[in-house]
């Protein structure tokens, strides 16, 4: 509809005063009852409406405080080791306690008369057994065998220690004021009738040449054969070794242990090879995975961030001669980029630095990538024109206008490269090819690489490390995914 | 299109030759050049030194070895692994079949797998399915190989007792006590794959089953299972057929984590034993049989998308056309 200039004729002349206001009240558009809600908190939202994604998100944070509180929490603090405990079995006392017959340090096996014997006579060892039982052996051959459960730790039994005459006056003197024994009597070899037991501070007790005890005809208990003294027939407790500097003693490992360390040995995860604790060792692996990783991806975004913004933003020649580099960069084998790497630096600078440079150096490539990309979607759009009409410098369209818009998309990128690098550094520790078997620090890939050998022995080696490891990447995965869902706007709304 | 195949192709070749030369030079700037030299054969050690150039400047070396990679396909010679001063072409000769008999029979058969679960998921999604194999390829894409392949060895191989822990030696392929040590570093290697097949599937037929066309073939009067063969899988196949061309390519370069584990004589695990034995020539041979086979299954990668799509035209320029 519209008016002509004649309709308003009658009106031109006018007052006025005489004209009054229509309406007394303001007009607004209606108020919103809702919030308003940004891109970040709308996609924290989100997120949190995912439930897997938060339960793995916490399972990473347990993983991260058990990666920094368990070697410090646990008396080995990953660090000390005792041989006489290698491939000790899991132990966790409340199972123990619970007498269910798992998680207790015990393992069940078959064993022959020698073996038997070899157990029976270490006090604690054999924690339950059957009755004897015949099996046929090769060529008709009855042989008597005994289901024992034997513990893992008990096992380990008496050990021949050498000290010196400080040392073993001040342990005698423990001795006196806690009333635990710790010394035993010495063997005479001479009696040791069985080869494989001569030097075992087990073997104390007469056997044929065989191996099998030779007990008593009447009480049917092992016989010793301490060494004794020659005139008075009084029991040995010492050898004097190297013109007297230093005794010999023979001592039950378990009490000597506590003398020594202040508590008793008992692995939660069990002990490796070597007689580490693998708790507070897969925690020392962890904590390396995840700084590790951590930094390499946050780094590698600083980076990826630079170069992918010259590269999107400006083009031209820059982008063309990093995107060669970048092409051979990545068509360079993961694997022969590590090893070069390891064969010229790790001398020098260390493993895990000559790691964390080879990591840095070529996962860069894909986070610039992702940037550059980005950068071409956003930089021909009509806001960044607006601002370049504006006056905007460069560097303001770059931080202020663009960056902002793919933060999330870039963010996301970079958490979802976490578990890429801790994938890499596992494999690339388990093939060896990266050796970090150190007191002070060790990996996951490490670890499963040592307990390899004796997977079909000792399982426990090699389970735990393995379930810590997947724990660990399919709660990454999943994160990262509710990470991304969350921040890609075009899903919004589709869920549920 | 022959324009876009050859331009690719040169530029694959110029790629492969800087790597090339780095890692020659990389290589050859290592210390300790030949290690081991064995009482009798003092003499030919240094007449291989001589005749390949290792007391001449870097540059002359690496003319000599091209010289004899492109005249006569000779790689150099072994050192301290495998047959001392055998050439290393032959050396890896032997090596390679197990490496494919092992990967080729894991892609017969994962992919087929890999195809019909992911169909499975695409057509039952949401539903319980959908979620049983969600769970599975997110288990296998983010575990590493080895648990999988430890806890394959372990529990069937050692407490059931099933299968060999390790590959059997000799090279009678198709016998059975071969086929049935191969079972398990098959089925370690195919996890991986079917899930990746899998999810890739799953995401593209999702996509297409939900495309307008869908839609108009359902109205013309196809049932959902006519529909979602002749359309949506065909369609959804263009970015999938790809993948799997390269993957044809990319077993031949194995994996060393699977050998490594079930002692496959294979390349990968003779890569593993050259670094540590530092037999420098076998090092140089296999890198670039690893950086060959990705270039040349990146590059199947990107043509066979041309091929399968003559609407996509790779390379072209802003008018679509080359």
């Amino acid at each position: 509809m519209s008016y002509k200039p004649e309709q308003f004729a009658p009106y031109m002349d006018m007052a006025d005063s005489e004209f009054a206001v229509v309406h007394r009240t303001s007009v607004h558009d209606k108020k919103l009852d809702t919030k308003p809600m940004g891109y970040f908190k709308d996609a924290m939202y989100r997120f949190s409406r995912n439930k897997g994604s938060v339960v793995c998100a916490f399972v990473i944070l347990i993983i991260a405080i058990y990666a920094l509180l368990g070697p410090i929490v646990s008396p080995y603090h990953g660090q000390t080791y005792d041989s006489f405990y290698s491939y000790a079995l899991p132990k966790n006392q409340l199972f123990v306690e619970m007498g269910i017959g798992w998680w207790d340090g015990c393992s069940t096996m078959s064993v022959n008369q020698q073996s038997y014997d070899y157990y029976s006579a270490i006090p604690g060892a054999i924690v339950s057994e059957s009755e004897p039982y015949e099996r046929t052996m090769d060529a008709g051959r009855k042989t008597t065998y005994y289901d024992i459960k034997v513990d893992s730790y008990a096992k380990v039994g008496y050990a021949n220690v050498l000290l010196t005459q400080q040392e073993y006056e001040a342990a005698r003197a423990y001795e006196q004021e806690t009333g635990i024994t710790l010394f035993y009597p010495v063997i005479d070899d001479s009696q040791v009738k069985y080869h494989p037991n001569q030097g075992n501070a087990n073997g104390w007790y007469l056997t044929t040449s065989k191996g099998v005890a030779t007990r008593d005809k009447e009480t049917g208990e092992l016989q010793d054969i301490f060494l004794r003294d020659k005139e008075t027939g009084e029991l040995q407790y010492t050898i004097s070794k190297m013109g007297g500097a230093q005794v010999q003693t023979r001592v039950l490992y378990k009490d000597w242990y506590v003398y020594k360390n202040g508590h008793e040995a008992s692995f939660l995860f069990g002990a490796d090879a070597y007689g580490y604790d693998i708790f507070s060792r897969l925690a020392l692996g962890a904590r390396l995975s995840l700084v590790l990783s951590v930094l390499v991806a946050s780094i590698d975004l600083a980076i990826g961030i630079v170069v992918g913004a010259l590269e999107g933003y400006y083009g031209g020649w820059f982008d063309l001669i990093f995107e060669r580099i970048k092409d051979i960069l990545w068509e360079i084998p993961t694997v022969v980029f590590m090893t070069l790497f390891q064969i010229y630096f790790a001398r020098k600078v260390g493993v895990i630095v000559t790691l964390f440079f080879a990591f840095i150096f070529f996962d860069w490539i894909g986070e610039s990538s992702t940037v550059r990309a980005q950068f071409y979607r956003y930089k021909g759009q009509e806001y960044v024109l607006a601002a370049r009409t504006l006056g905007a410098k460069d560097r303001r369209i770059i931080f202020r206008h663009i960056l902002p818009n793919a933060a999330g998309y870039i963010v996301t990128s970079s958490v979802l490269s976490i578990p890429g690098v801790i994938f890499t550094e596992a494999n690339m520790t388990y093939l060896d090819i990266v050796n970090l078997q150190s007191s002070t620090v060790t990996s996951v890939g490490t670890m499963l690489n040592n307990g390899q050998s004796s997977l079909s022995t000792y399982p426990h080696c090699v389970f735990f490390p393995a379930v810590f490891i997947s724990i660990l990447l399919i709660c990454f995965n999943i994160f990262g995914n509710g990470l991304r869902d969350a921040f890609n706007p075009s899903l919004r709304g589709v869920e549920e | 299109m022959t324009r876009y195949v050859i331009k690719r192709c040169v530029l694959m070749i110029i790629s492969g030759f800087i790597i090339m030369t780095m890692l020659f030079i990389l290589i050859r700037l290592l210390p300790n050049q030949i290690h081991a030299v064995q009482g009798g054969f003092d003499q030919a050690v240094r007449d291989m030194r001589k005749a390949w150039g290792y007391d001449e400047p870097i540059p002359v070396q690496y003319a000599i070895f091209l010289k004899n990679v492109f005249t006569q396909w000779n790689w150099g010679f072994c050192t301290t692994i495998g047959t001392f001063l055998q050439d290393v072409t032959e050396y890896l000769a032997d090596k390679l079949p197990y490496t494919v008999y092992v990967n080729v029979v894991s892609l017969v058969f994962s992919m087929p797998l890999g195809i019909f679960f992911g169909i499975l998921a695409a057509i039952f999604k949401n539903k319980w399915q959908d979620q049983a194999i969600n769970v599975f390829i997110m288990f296998f894409i983010s575990v590493p190989s080895f648990v999988y392949a430890f806890l394959l060895q372990y529990f069937v191989g050692f407490k059931l007792n099933l299968f060999p822990l390790v590959l059997s030696t000799g090279n009678d392929f198709f016998s059975w006590t071969m086929i049935k040590s191969a079972i398990m570093p098959v089925l370690a290697l195919s996890f991986g794959t079917i899930a990746g097949d899998m999810r890739y599937v799953r995401a593209e037929l999702t996509e297409t089953l939900t495309a307008d066309y869908m839609l108009m073939a359902r109205s013309k009067g196809l049932t959902y299972r006519q529909a979602t063969v002749r359309h949506a899988l065909r369609n959804s196949m263009v970015p999938l057929l790809p993948s799997f061309m390269a993957d044809v390519i990319y077993v031949i370069s194995g994996s060393m984590i699977i050998e490594q584990i079930f002692a496959i004589p294979g390349i990968g695990k003779t890569y593993l034993l050259a670094i540590n034995a530092r037999d420098y020539s076998v090092f140089m041979a296999i890198s670039m049989f690893y950086v060959a086979v990705g270039l040349v299954s990146g590059l199947l990668f990107d043509l066979s998308y041309g091929f399968i799509d003559p609407r996509i035209r790779m390379g072209g320029g802003k008018d679509n056309e080359l």
